[in-house]
């Protein structure tokens, strides 16, 4: 019997695939793009978002043909004509920079000039031919108003009009300025205390009136007209409405006296064509001349804006003024979504971890949850109108708010509101919760829970002592990736509560403080309101990326807190062994 | 019997044998008595009729070969081989007389009466003042004088009380592995366990962590009855009074230390303790 060799099967050369360099940069490239998307997406919202407030140099432009307009010069684009092409116009022969641009293509820019109730447009295109000069003057002044748009001019006189005459505090640029810088504070502090007084003041008149008509209403269904209850009713309601017809009479004295006292007031200005319009001085937000201002002084524009963005009410259609209530709605909703989801998840997610045997079902269950993950958001959206608020809604309203139903033909909570939003982002964040609460309970080690049981402790003792504070890390991401997922959600949220415009916040200073029923502002929202919805889409637009600006970085703020909350827990119960 | 591994060969072959149990054991007074215990995993049977006394504040050692039973054997005193499902047992143990698979038995209570350190080291994720009195908070205790004075009397114990008095609020995750294995120990004796199961209390440490458990499983003989598995001869040798072999889930012999060191009565057991066989 003689022994074989057996032929050599393995080759001694590894090629390329063994040692694996070509997927090191394969991998490392895949990686390189992702973070270079991310950071790409993250900077152009920064870039776009933070600039919007920066008050940008208000340029003069003559035309060839004589007209004159004054504004921002937001953007400039090369159009598909040639300049020879349009060297037939004469007004375009004419242009000084014709030479300069022979042979390339035609430009045109952008001016956002404002003045709309002159011009009719916020904004303008110019061919660049057919621009004659453009210069910085001084006294340029731009204008926030409170309605309609911006107004760019220069101002001539500040005037304070009675009914027979018109007295003029300042005249020329310089001290109409001064006059104004000096008298607008007070103006505007007027202005807002007889806003506050309607809004607030007399909102809160208008409750108890209708509190009280509601009890009448009340009494009626209960007990019948004839009641003894219905008569003290009715009674109460009429020392109400007296009450508040007096209270009304004085809150009107006080507005009477503040719009009195601001009335007649105006600054006047000239625009670049030479019209005049008196704006009168309670209307103007924010004047500032641009062309003037140190960098210390834009700054001080700038952050004055940015207050006014975070902690004003919308005006205009949402394209200006502040996001206030949006950005209550948007953390309040995602808080009380927190609230609803993080138990309901934490608990299923105990029980399909501890105590369900592991068996054909609880397998079924569990990937039902992991499906649910991926159902479309709107369904949820669906989902929530027609069940919260068509069925659990109409039937608190039955119960509890029939006098609102019966008299007013008003739903309570039988339509959209901050509550049924929460509940519906509680449900479509159930899943992301309880998967990571599973893998979380399915990391702590078992030898921790037999030393547990080993001191004698029951299921309940181990899993609240050593399973809950050990697993607590990771049930924070789930709920930081819930609530990320949250707070960004528009689909589903447009059918159960949030609204283009609610200034009465869900959660404010009136009794009793949190009013569930309420509908809201939402930032995811109103991104797609102030961009697609805006009558004046180009002055909006801006404001699409400051508000997105602001949701990343709300959600970021939400995100660092809970991160910095996790990590202070994983310090103290999950650090290494050995 | 001329082969020295006769009796284990019968073992091995399915026969049952019958246990050399000395007769100084079974003078002694028993703590926890396992009486005729068989146990299986589904069908595969792990434990074979062990009956043996555990001595009343003696340590008493387990040894014999991996897959022996000793663990299983130690995880059945305070049952937590329940937790595992299809396991079956017939037979008892009794511990100061008292049944413990009687379906009266409550297992919390019953486990409230030992005490169990195990292979790796499992500290609870928090302060290692809260390691210690973990038993007496689940049982509601929230005294602070009692709960000092355990947490005291148990570190002192546990010989651990020196290096970490300063420190008690501090995260019981961040001591060494000695000191977390010493650390389980105080856990363990905070109870006053009328039985203290080790099961490998060293095979996860270093020499040095494993020779302060050696000394300090020294210092609790006498005051508590330990009953502790080991896979190191050595260890078995200098820290026990008792030593029972083990051999396929049969218990082979079982008597005192010195004895089952030097002058043991069967042959297969001297082949194991020397070495020379497992």
């Amino acid at each position: 019997m003689s022994f074989e060799r057996p032929r050599r099967l393995r080759s001694a050369y590894s090629g390329l695939t063994a040692h694996g360099e070509s997927w090191v940069w394969l991998t490392g490239g895949a990686l390189a793009m992702a973070i270079a998307m991310i950071t790409g997406l993250l900077l152009f919202i920064v870039m776009r978002g933070a600039s919007t407030f920066w008050p940008m140099p208000l340029e003069r432009v003559e035309l060839v043909d004589g007209r004159q307009v004054l504004g921002e010069i937001t953007g400039r684009e090369e159009v598909g004509q040639r300049v020879e092409d349009v060297q037939g116009d004469p007004a375009a022969a004419a242009g000084p920079q014709r030479a300069s641009a022979v042979g390339i293509r035609m430009a045109r820019r952008l001016v956002r000039t404002a003045n709309f109730e002159i011009t009719g447009n916020h904004y303008e295109w110019f061919d660049e031919p057919k621009i004659a000069r453009t210069s910085l003057p001084e006294w340029a002044t731009a204008v926030e108003r409170l309605e309609g748009g911006r107004f760019h001019g220069f101002p001539l006189r500040l005037v304070h009009a009675t009914e027979n005459s018109t007295e003029v505090v300042a005249q020329g640029p310089e001290k109409t300025w001064q006059a104004y810088e000096q008298l607008h504070p007070a103006f505007r502090r007027r202005f807002r205390e007889a806003m506050h007084i309607d809004k607030h003041q007399r909102g809160v008149l208008q409750r108890q009136l209708r509190a009280a008509r509601m009890a009448v209403v009340q009494a009626d269904l209960d007990r019948g007209r004839k009641s003894p209850a219905y008569a003290a009713a009715v009674e109460a309601e009429a020392t109400i409405a007296g009450r508040m017809q007096k209270q009304s009479a004085i809150l009107d004295g006080q507005t009477a006296r503040l719009r009195e006292q601001n009335a007649g007031w105006g600054v006047e200005f000239e625009t670049a064509s030479g019209e005049k319009r008196t704006l009168p001085l309670d209307s103007i937000v924010r004047g500032w001349q641009p062309n003037r201002l140190s960098t210390i002084g834009k700054l001080g524009v700038y952050f004055s804006r940015w207050v006014e963005f975070l902690w004003d009410d919308p005006r205009e259609a949402n394209s200006a003024g502040g996001v206030f209530p949006a950005i209550w709605g948007t953390v309040a909703m995602t808080l009380i979504m927190a609230m609803f989801v993080a138990p309901f998840g934490v608990l299923a997610a105990l029980y399909l971890r501890e105590y369900a045997s592991a068996g054909f079902l609880t397998t079924a269950v569990r990937i039902a949850i992991n499906n649910l993950a991926g159902v479309p958001s709107i369904v949820y959206g669906a989902f929530g109108l027609g069940f919260f608020c068509y069925v659990l809604g109409a039937g608190i309203d039955e119960i509890f708010f029939q006098p609102s139903l019966v008299a007013d033909n008003q739903p309570t909570f039988g339509t959209g509101g901050l509550l049924w939003a929460s509940l519906t982002l509680a449900l479509l964040t159930l899943p992301v919760v309880i998967v990571a609460t599973e893998e979380a309970l399915s990391a702590v080690p078992n030898s921790m829970r037999e030393g547990s049981y080993a001191c004698g402790a029951g299921k309940w003792q181990t899993i609240r002592r050593i399973v809950l504070p050990r697993a607590l890390p990771g049930i924070m991401t789930g709920l930081i990736l819930a609530m990320a997922r949250g707070a960004g959600e528009v689909a589903p949220l447009m059918l159960v509560g949030v609204k283009k415009l609610a200034v009465d916040l869900p959660i404010d200073g009136t009794f009793p403080f949190v009013h569930p029923e309420r509908e809201f502002m939402h930032l995811a929202y109103l991104i797609y309101d102030v961009g697609f919805q805006s009558p004046n889409s180009q002055a909006a637009q801006p404001m699409v990326f400051t508000i997105t600006f602001l949701l990343v970085m709300i959600i970021a703020l939400l995100n660092v807190t809970a991160i910095w909350a996790r990590s202070r827990l994983k310090r103290r119960y999950v650090s290494q062994q050995f | 019997m001329n082969n020295p591994a006769d009796r284990l060969v019968a073992v091995a072959a399915g026969k049952e044998v019958p246990s050399e149990v000395h007769q100084q054991v079974l003078d002694e007074r028993p703590v926890l008595e396992i009486d005729r215990f068989s146990l299986w995993y589904g069908t595969k049977q792990a434990l074979h009729s062990i009956t043996m006394p555990i001595s009343h504040n003696k340590v008493t050692a387990l040894v014999g070969p991996s897959g022996c039973g000793k663990s299983t054997l130690l995880r059945s005193v305070n049952r937590l081989n329940d937790l595992v499902p299809s396991v079956r047992i017939t037979g008892d143990m009794r511990l100061n007389g008292d049944s413990i698979y009687d379906p009266s038995m409550d297992v919390i209570d019953l486990r409230k009466r030992m005490g169990m350190v195990f292979q790796k080291p499992n500290p609870f994720p928090m302060s290692i003042y809260e390691n210690v009195v973990y038993s007496l908070r689940i049982d509601g205790e929230n005294s602070r004088g009692v709960l000092d004075e355990v947490c005291e009397l148990s570190l002192r114990g546990a010989a651990l009380w020196d290096e970490v008095k300063d420190r008690l609020a501090d995260s019981a995750v961040g001591l060494s592995g000695g000191q977390q294995q010493r650390l389980c120990i105080a856990r363990a004796i905070a109870a006053e366990p009328e039985v203290l199961l080790l099961d490998e209390p060293c095979s996860a440490l270093d020499p040095i962590a494993t020779g302060k458990v050696e000394d300090l499983i020294q210092e609790l003989r006498g005051r508590y009855s330990v009953l502790i598995v080991t896979h190191n001869m050595q260890q078995a040798s200098r820290t026990s009074d008792y030593t029972a072999f083990m051999y396929l889930g049969r218990l082979i012999e079982y008597g005192p230390t010195t004895e089952i060191f030097t002058k043991p009565i069967l042959r297969e057991t001297e082949a194991y303790v020397t070495g020379r066989f497992g």
